[in-house]
């Protein structure tokens, strides 16, 4: 029984991430010892945060079966939005709130209109991309405006001794979906729905109003970690969040999440998160050329794929054996 | 005995496509049904109209003696019909536990609809269930993409009994399994007609549904072209239905 247990544990794609998380961190600390000392972690896990809340948010989204490749730009939007109305005269926490409305919007039209039309999320999403963008741009008003003080970015992006305030509010978002999806009913309905669809909504699953849900809630987290990034970098850039959505899939695949909707854990996005973050880092500490990141990321996100994609196929081969027995 | 189900003139169309045509029908209760058919007859589009899923163009629908107008499988599940469908009726990568409680899960905290799930109820629930199917299996957390088909019908059917469903419509439940499994899924289905429980059985293979059926219907292009007892027929009769229409 015991060796069955470990046997499921190991099948699981997000401790095979674990793992591959474990020996990727040996690899860079015997190349540089640098690379676990305070200073590099404090600077890793100072933008790691950003990163896991959109990854939290693909993640939900692609299991539930959908896509979203507009989080990089509604990254940016959010933000540039909050900043210029705040320089228009709105109140700080009113401006933070419409644009984190902003979010929610963009998240509901992606749904709207993939679920509306029927298109592939992909297609609608990507459309989102462009018009995101575009507009963040249009916000910007030519040149980036400066970073109003009045904000509240202490409270996201306060620096403690090793890790800053954004480290804990990813946690907390973490904690309070990890336990919406993997306890709640809600969250069976969003894993019933991403790996049947027919099969969900013949047991009465309102699958569209899930998939609404998960678009809008990526939205919004999108939107959110955009704006934790503005106020750690005291400026709002329209540049940025450029190739997000493909980095935040290359998480949340990394992390075990499956392009087929259905598989995957908060956990295993986060680690794909954090890892990604890491391999940048390792990569610029042991002198390899910073321009390997990308080789390394590709590298990565195969492996992963190949690997999980292995590991389960193993174990439905094990498990339907046994079950003829 | 009594009527558990009437259908009254069901047509439906499907794009030009006349599926259903004038299609009445009485179901006994606590009996079991063989509903055979060639490919195409509209067994499939009679059963997604009997469990919600469709709405017909006209006609009626009867249960226990009330009209009924079903707007969704819910409405038809709050009533007691549970479906098993021809290709979808449980989530491959889902564990038996969580398949079986699929939109009907136990929750606490709730806020609205929403809760946490007893897991470990959840657990206990589903082993029993399996086991009131005489279905013995390893563990409720096993994933069901690791089940034989047999046993993965066999997980539909203790959903449906677990949630005292009164009208159990299997469609080709015995399609692509072997010998050995088809026996099992058929047993369960013998069971059910024990525990007051009515089956309809849909298949284009007499041979599996004969044993079981009290009564059979034969459907062709849409139409109802045979309804009968068993003791009024005989196997030779209805396979020459079957061929001939
Ligand atoms: N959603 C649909 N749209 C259009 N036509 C449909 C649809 N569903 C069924 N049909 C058509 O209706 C007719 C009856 O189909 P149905 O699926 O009810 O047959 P069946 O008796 O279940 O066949 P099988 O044994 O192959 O499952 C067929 O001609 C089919 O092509
Ligand atoms: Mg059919």
């Amino acid at each position: 029984m015991k060796n069955l247990n470990l046997k499921s544990l190991l099948v699981r794609p997000e401790v095979a991430t674990f793992i591959m998380f474990v020996v990727i961190m040996i690899g860079f600390y015997l190349a540089n010892e640098r690379f676990l000392d305070a200073r590099n972690i404090r600077i890793v896990m100072g933008i790691t945060p950003e990163y896991m809340i959109v990854a939290i948010g693909i993640a939900i989204l692609m299991i539930s079966g959908e896509f979203d490749l507009s989080v990089g730009s509604v990254f940016a939007l959010v933000p540039m939005t909050m900043v210029q109305m705040v320089h228009q005269g709105v109140p700080p926490w009113f401006a933070i709130f419409l644009g984190l409305m902003i979010g929610v919007i963009v998240g509901f039209v992606n749904g709207f209109i993939t679920l509306r039309f029927g298109i592939p999320s992909f297609i609608a999403t990507l459309g989102m991309l462009y018009i995101a963008r575009s507009l963040t741009t249009v916000a910007t008003a030519g040149f980036p405006p400066p970073f109003p003080h009045i904000l509240p970015n202490e409270l996201f992006v306060y620096q403690f001794e090793l890790f800053r305030a954004s480290l804990y509010w990813a946690l907390l978002v973490a904690f309070v979906l990890g336990i919406m999806l993997h306890r709640s009913n809600v969250g069976n309905w969003i894993y019933a729905t991403g790996g049947d669809t027919n099969a969900a909504s013949s047991m009465g699953i309102k699958t569209n109003n899930v998939k609404m849900f998960c678009f809008i809630l990526c939205g919004f987290l999108a939107g959110f970690a955009g704006m934790i990034q503005t106020f750690r970098l005291e400026a709002p850039l329209p540049s940025q969040g450029y190739l997000l959505e493909l980095e935040s899939i290359a998480a949340a695949v990394i992390g075990g999440v499956s392009l087929f909707g259905g598989i995957g854990t908060i956990f295993g996005a986060c680690i794909g998160a954090i890892l990604i973050r890491f391999l940048e880092s390792g990569i610029i500490m042991a002198r390899i050329d910073a321009e390997w990141f990308r080789a390394g990321l590709g590298s990565l996100i195969i492996i992963a794929v190949v690997f999980n994609t292995y590991i389960s196929r193993r174990a439905t081969r094990i498990g339907q054996n046994k079950a003829k027995d | 005995m009594e009527d558990i189900i009437v259908c009254k003139d069901l047509n439906k169309y499907y794009s030009g496509v006349h599926a259903l045509k004038d299609l009445s029908l009485k179901i006994k209760k606590d009996s079991v049904v063989g509903l055979i058919g060639d490919n195409g007859a509209g067994k499939s589009t009679l059963i997604k109209i009997l469990s919600g899923a469709h709405q017909p163009d006209s006609g009626h629908i009867y249960f226990e003696g009330n009209k009924v107008k079903f707007k969704s499988t819910k409405e038809a599940m709050n009533l007691g019909i549970e479906t098993i469908y021809q290709y979808s009726a449980l989530i491959p990568e889902m564990s038996i536990a969580r398949n079986i409680f699929i939109g009907r899960e136990q929750t606490q905290y709730n806020v609205g609809n929403f809760g946490l799930m007893k897991t470990k109820t959840m657990q206990d629930d589903a082993m029993k269930a399996l086991t009131d199917v005489e279905l013995h299996l390893r563990s409720p957390d096993t994933p069901v993409n690791q089940l034989s088909g047999g046993e993965r019908q066999g997980v539909v059917i203790a959903r449906a009994m677990y949630f005292k469903s009164k009208v159990l419509i299997l469609d080709e439940p015995t399609n692509h399994l072997s010998v050995k499994e088809t026996n099992k899924v058929l047993r369960f289905v013998e069971g059910l007609k024990s525990q007051g429980v009515t089956s309809i059985f849909i298949t284009h293979n007499l041979s599996h549904v004969y044993p079981i059926a009290d009564h059979l219907c034969v459907m062709a292009r849409g139409e109802k072209i045979a309804d009968m007892e068993k003791k009024d027929t005989t196997i030779d009769h209805l396979t020459d239905l079957l061929v001939n229409g």
